[in-house]
């Protein structure tokens, strides 16, 4: 029997099996839809018409109702026309996944229907340059101010209730204000991101810092530290792994951020590409540029986590992921090198 | 065989032969490091203020190894926290070397239960906190910093970060940190309090040792009259409720000690 069981509270988990569902993690949700898609008697509840017959509305290629596709077919065979036929097939909102596949590659290689637009990875360039100036100017200000607050009561008393006040406010309520401030381009919408990021992080950080082990600026003390080193050489140091975790998380709410700012002023960006392609109805392009989206959030995510690894050694003294990563992959020829070491893992 | 009468055993244990006499009527001409006049600590308790410490004074000199000891709650913790500066007494005063101090200091270094190593620093940068914040320069800290890293016998693990080393080894750091900053007394706060038999007898040992090759002042919490006999010259006994010096022993067993029965 093995070690591991599957369901132990709280118990890690060996890393193959670690990696096989975060696999299955993506797969599952992909296998659903790929059955409401390709499996024709689900759901499906249009149908896309092969030969309109006697019906004169019915055009090749249009999609229908199913209840009013069986209306007009009863219609037509007691007035004994040519009945029509067709296929089951989804709504144009749900394209299928191979679709969505092509449409991640075409809709890079496809030139913009009007002249002016952007092509994808233009619109995509603008979101991230978007997404990068708001969060930068907001952390240049919201860090430390943070652990200003997190390190001394005061800061904290003097601006926590206004910043607490401020959080509350739907970031977009300020569109039009800043349309009115910075015009209608690309700053405006960083402004939004700002707003949204900034107040949330003063928070987050001034806790995060709170946090610290009370014990290690005592001695810090006991050691001769005073102020100023005691906050850059003690509390900052002892909460930078916390921080740069905490920066993590905000980047993924800067990002929600995004499209509610990008709609402000001149619409921009990816929300602009999504916003056009849904106009034309190519909705596999929606998907694609959403699931771009989250592409680009789950790699950016475990960048920083592997730098993070890297830049924080202490805090996790055990070896690299990539390491530990080319350790499985060459995980047989390791046994052939190192008979012994592997064993320890797989034995029960 | 009957057991003495109670009396004697009460003076028995005050009993010195005339090495240990003699040498606690040197240690007395020695002079005073830390003196301890009257502290006191209130609370501010749900009814009404509480008393933690009540009129504790006491002095130790230099070179002296002084145990405090008590029952949970009498105190010594937040007596040893405030001669560290850390916890602010309601009545009384310290002096230091004849100077009065208040707030933390270089001047009384610490040991902590917890450890506290600053886990971002390897071992030897964390024993060279102390002289950087002195204003050392990096290359002259290293080399000082190495020195006591060699008297802890930690010298394999100077690149090693405190997450990948052993209690015993954690607390080997804190007192080459403590010690490496050259406090004029050395305050412990129960600091092997958190280790497992084995290896608290060992750093007993290996604190005794250092104590006897060191010119440092230690003043020592411990719960564990055990620990307090083998280390200490003089015990000092608190009382809880409130928290009172009940008595001041001379330990009568000649040095060096060991566990060895």
């Amino acid at each position: 029997m093995s070690r591991h069981h599957w369901f132990a509270i709280r118990q890690e988990l060996p890393p193959r099996r670690r990696s096989l569902l975060g696999v299955v993690a993506f797969l599952l949700p992909l296998a659903l839809w790929c059955l409401v898609s390709y499996v024709p008697f689900l759901w499906h509840p249009m149908v896309r018409v092969v030969e309109p017959g006697a019906v004169s509305w019915f055009r090749p290629d249009l999609l229908i109702p199913r209840e009013a596709f069986a209306k007009e077919v009863d219609r037509v065979r007691s007035e004994g026309g040519l009945v029509p036929t067709g296929t089951r097939a989804n709504p144009i909102y749900l394209p299928a996944p191979h679709a969505v596949g092509r449409a991640l590659y075409t809709a890079f290689t496809t030139a913009p229907v009007l002249r002016g637009d952007l092509w994808l990875h233009e619109s995509l360039g603008m979101s991230i340059r978007t997404i990068f100036w708001g969060f930068l100017i907001s952390s240049a200000f919201g860090v430390p101010l943070g652990i200003l607050c997190g390190a001394y009561t005061s800061v904290a008393r003097a601006s926590e209730p206004f910043v607490d006040f401020v959080r509350y406010m739907p970031a977009p309520a300020f569109g039009a204000l800043m349309v009115a401030v910075f015009g209608i381009h690309l700053e405006p919408k960083i402004a939004i991101i700002v707003i949204g990021t900034f107040f949330q992080q003063v928070l987050v950080v001034a806790n995060t810092v709170r946090k610290t082990d009370l014990g290690l600026i005592e001695a810090g003390q006991t050691l001769g530290a005073k102020r100023r080193h005691l906050l850059l050489r003690v509390l900052v140091p002892a909460s930078l792994p916390d921080l740069y975790n905490d920066l993590r998380i905000l980047l993924g709410w800067a990002w929600t951020y995004l499209i509610v700012a990008e709609v402000v002023g001149v619409s921009s960006g990816i929300t602009f590409f999504i916003n056009q392609q849904a106009k034309y109805r190519n909705f596999d392009n929606v998907y694609a540029a959403i699931v771009i989206i989250g592409i680009i959030g789950l790699a950016t995510d475990q960048v920083l986590a592997f730098l993070g690894a890297r830049l924080f050694p202490w805090k996790n003294p055990r070896p690299s992921r990539l390491r530990t990563l080319a350790i499985r992959l060459f995980a047989d020829r390791y046994t052939v090198l190192f008979p012994d070491e592997p064993e320890k893992e797989t034995t029960s | 065989m009957s057991l003495p009468p109670a009396s004697m055993l009460e003076s028995d244990y005050r009993v010195q032969s005339p090495a240990v006499a003699e040498r606690f009527r040197k240690l007395r001409e020695r002079p005073v490091v830390l003196s301890v006049e009257h502290l006191g600590k209130e609370f501010e308790g749900e009814g009404g203020p509480v008393t933690a410490l009540r009129d504790v004074s006491f002095e130790v000199r230099r070179r002296e190894f002084l145990c405090v000891i008590g029952p949970s709650g009498c105190g010594k913790s937040t007596l040893i926290r405030m001669v560290a500066g850390l916890d602010y007494p309601t009545a009384g005063r310290m002096l230091l070397d004849g100077r009065e101090v208040s707030g933390p200091g270089p001047d009384r270094g610490m040991v902590f239960q917890g450890y506290t190593l600053f886990p971002w620093l390897n071992v030897t940068r964390n024993v060279m906190f102390g002289l950087e914040m002195q204003g050392m320069s990096r290359d002259q800290a290293e080399a000082e910093a190495r020195q006591w890293i060699d008297l802890v016998g930690l010298s394999r693990f100077e690149k090693t970060y405190p997450a990948q080393l052993s209690g015993g080894m954690k607390q080997r750091t804190a007192l080459a940190r403590a010690l490496a900053a050259n406090p004029r007394i050395l305050l412990m706060d129960e600091p092997f309090g958190a280790l497992d038999a084995q290896t608290r007898a060992q750093m007993q040992t290996h604190l005794l040792e250092i104590w006897r090759n060191v010119d440092v002042t230690i003043l020592f919490i411990t719960h564990d009259l055990d620990e307090a006999i083998l280390l200490a010259d003089r015990i000092l006994v608190l009382k809880a409720n409130p928290g009172e010096v009940q008595e001041v022993i001379e330990v009568p067993v000649p040095r060096p000690r060991s566990w060895r029965r």
